[in-house]
């Protein structure tokens, strides 16, 4: 998974072709941190069809907040730098993998 | 056989890990299953400053881990998947899991837990994750120099607005009792009474919040004028209490009307052999120190129902021969008086026919299943059928006569 952050959010994301996925989190988040490895391995299974990107929210509040994401956890998909979809608060890795293979 | 548990615990909070601690300690096979993080609600609390021995400096992640480390070393197995069907009749209990697999068991112990309410107020559901959140650690970073509001009143709401106000600029509390009447501890109160970013708007509920995208502004009814206001806070943290987590036993396990589950002291269930402890019970303080107290009861009641069991299955249920047990009890001078005579009467037999003795002060649960209402009861059991009764004024010709019956 890349590391995005404010400094690189708009070419990683933004302004990428095809499918992004990027996994909103904070250190403080224990939903987040418990979602994570499942998340990390599911990355893994699909690493050809889609990028993968992972946003530590603690010191990009305002980039985060510039997505309209203010609750952890959250997971939101873009296509051609928009986004069409998003998971938060209270979902499943299954949720997850469910909206990946519905977007690929 | 090997496969089979003796304790399976469902859900990992601190009335689960406890149940895994005692249950493993006592050396009976145990395993907690756990849909995603462990720790349950109280994993999500920061600030934990009432579980005896802990004082300030202790974090709800952090105890909570604790208890799975302390769980693990006794020999419990912790797994991560979710149960999605239980079938609790019978001896061996099956735990279907959503990976498919389906483990066994001797004995359930339910810790399914509970959940935040959610009052399904006008834009509740759609600013979820958008300024709406359940989850004060979660979410608290978000809201640096921004103003929140937080609806509820009692310990959770007033100690979680405690922790808002670390990071935000204000804390508004909807209360909707009169001035200064809070449904939370005293000391909670007080230390919120006394702390200058959190503001008061009482007699009032929340009855709608808006936005475009991100929350932007909440309509506020006061009850007492019917007056509606608008403030503009960023963001909106409810904490109104919990409702269980029952919906997978419904109809397995007796519930009550709200939907928790109903124990005895035993922490047993309406079901043999299946147990429920924490937040999903009915009880009357729901806390860290609650559901570990429960787990470890449950543990202890489990450990002793499977000795029981298999004691009896051992002693009766698995005999070729026939087998006489004997309901008595204590205080119950005749039952004392009908026991001696059988025993001295089997003696004869030269150990054709066993003899079990029960307490019925002790174990209530064979006293249910065979319907056993008078003491002294003797049933006759042969290949592990019940095949007579004899109950209440009964001589020992009447056993006797019995027997040559065989």
């Amino acid at each position: 998974m890349i590391e995005v952050n404010k400094n690189n959010f708009e070419d990683e994301v933004l302004k990428a072709e095809g499918l992004v996925m990027v996994d909103f989190w904070s250190p403080k988040c224990e939903p987040c941190k418990e979602l994570m490895p499942s998340v990390h391995a599911m990355t893994k299974k699909y690493q050809d069809q889609a990028k993968f990107c992972s946003l530590d929210t603690a010191g990009n509040k305002r980039l985060a907040i510039s997505q309209k994401v203010l609750g952890l956890p959250t997971i939101a998909f873009y296509k051609n730098g928009e986004k069409v979809a998003e998971l938060n608060t209270d979902f499943s890795i299954e949720d997850v993998e469910a909206k990946l293979n519905e977007l690929k | 056989m090997s496969d089979i548990y003796d304790i399976i615990v469902i859900g990992g909070g601190p009335g689960g890990l406890s149940a895994g601690i005692y249950g493993s300690r006592s050396r009976l096979k145990t395993l907690i299953l756990q849909k995603g993080r462990l720790g349950g609600q109280a994993a999500t609390t920061q600030e934990l400053e009432n579980y005896p021995g802990f004082a300030r400096g202790t974090t709800g992640p952090v105890l909570m881990q604790a208890m799975a480390d302390h769980a693990e070393s006794f020999g419990a197995e912790i797994l991560r998947d979710e149960v999605v069907d239980l079938e609790l009749d019978g001896d061996i209990k099956k735990v279907i899991a959503k990976s498919g697999k389906e483990y066994q068991s001797k004995i359930v112990i339910l810790a399914l837990g509970a959940e935040p309410r959610s009052l399904n107020i006008k834009g509740e559901n759609k600013f979820r994750g958008k300024g709406v959140s359940y989850c004060a650690t979660c979410d608290a970073d978000f809201f640096e120099e921004l103003d929140v509001v937080v609806v509820g009143n009692g310990d959770a709401a007033i100690e979680e607005a405690m922790y808002l106000t670390k990071f935000a600029e204000t804390v508004t509390i909807i209360v909707i009792h009169d001035e200064g009447i809070l449904d939370c501890n005293k000391v909670s109160a007080e230390k919120a009474f006394a702390n200058p970013k959190i503001k008061w708007i009482w007699s009032s509920v929340l009855q709608e919040i808006k936005g475009e995208g991100l929350v932007e502004s909440v309509v506020i009814k006061n009850l007492k004028t019917g007056e509606l206001s608008e403030i503009q806070p960023n963001g909106v943290f409810f904490f109104v209490g919990t409702i269980p987590k029952t919906e997978l036993v419904a109809g397995k396990v007796d519930l009550n009307e709200q939907g928790y589950v109903i124990t005895n002291e035993q922490m047993e269930t309406s079901r043999p052999g299946v147990y429920a402890v924490g937040d999903c019970r009915v009880k009357y303080l729901r806390q860290v120190i609650t559901a570990a107290s429960d787990g470890a009861i449950a543990a202890v009641a489990a450990e002793k129902y499977l000795a029981e069991e298999e004691g009896f299955k051992e002693m009766v249920l698995n005999i070729e021969g026939p087998v006489m047990v004997a309901f008595w009890a204590p205080q119950i001078e005749e039952s004392i008086t009908a026991v001696s005579e059988l025993e001295r009467m089997l003696d004869k037999t030269d150990g054709a026919i066993k003899l079990v003795k029960i307490d019925t002060y002790r174990n209530q649960r064979l006293v249910k299943r065979y319907g056993v209402q008078e003491i002294p009861t003797v049933l006759l059991f042969k290949k592990g059928e019940l095949i007579s009764k004899l109950t209440g004024h009964f001589s020992i010709e009447d056993v006797k006569d019995e027997i040559k019956s065989l």
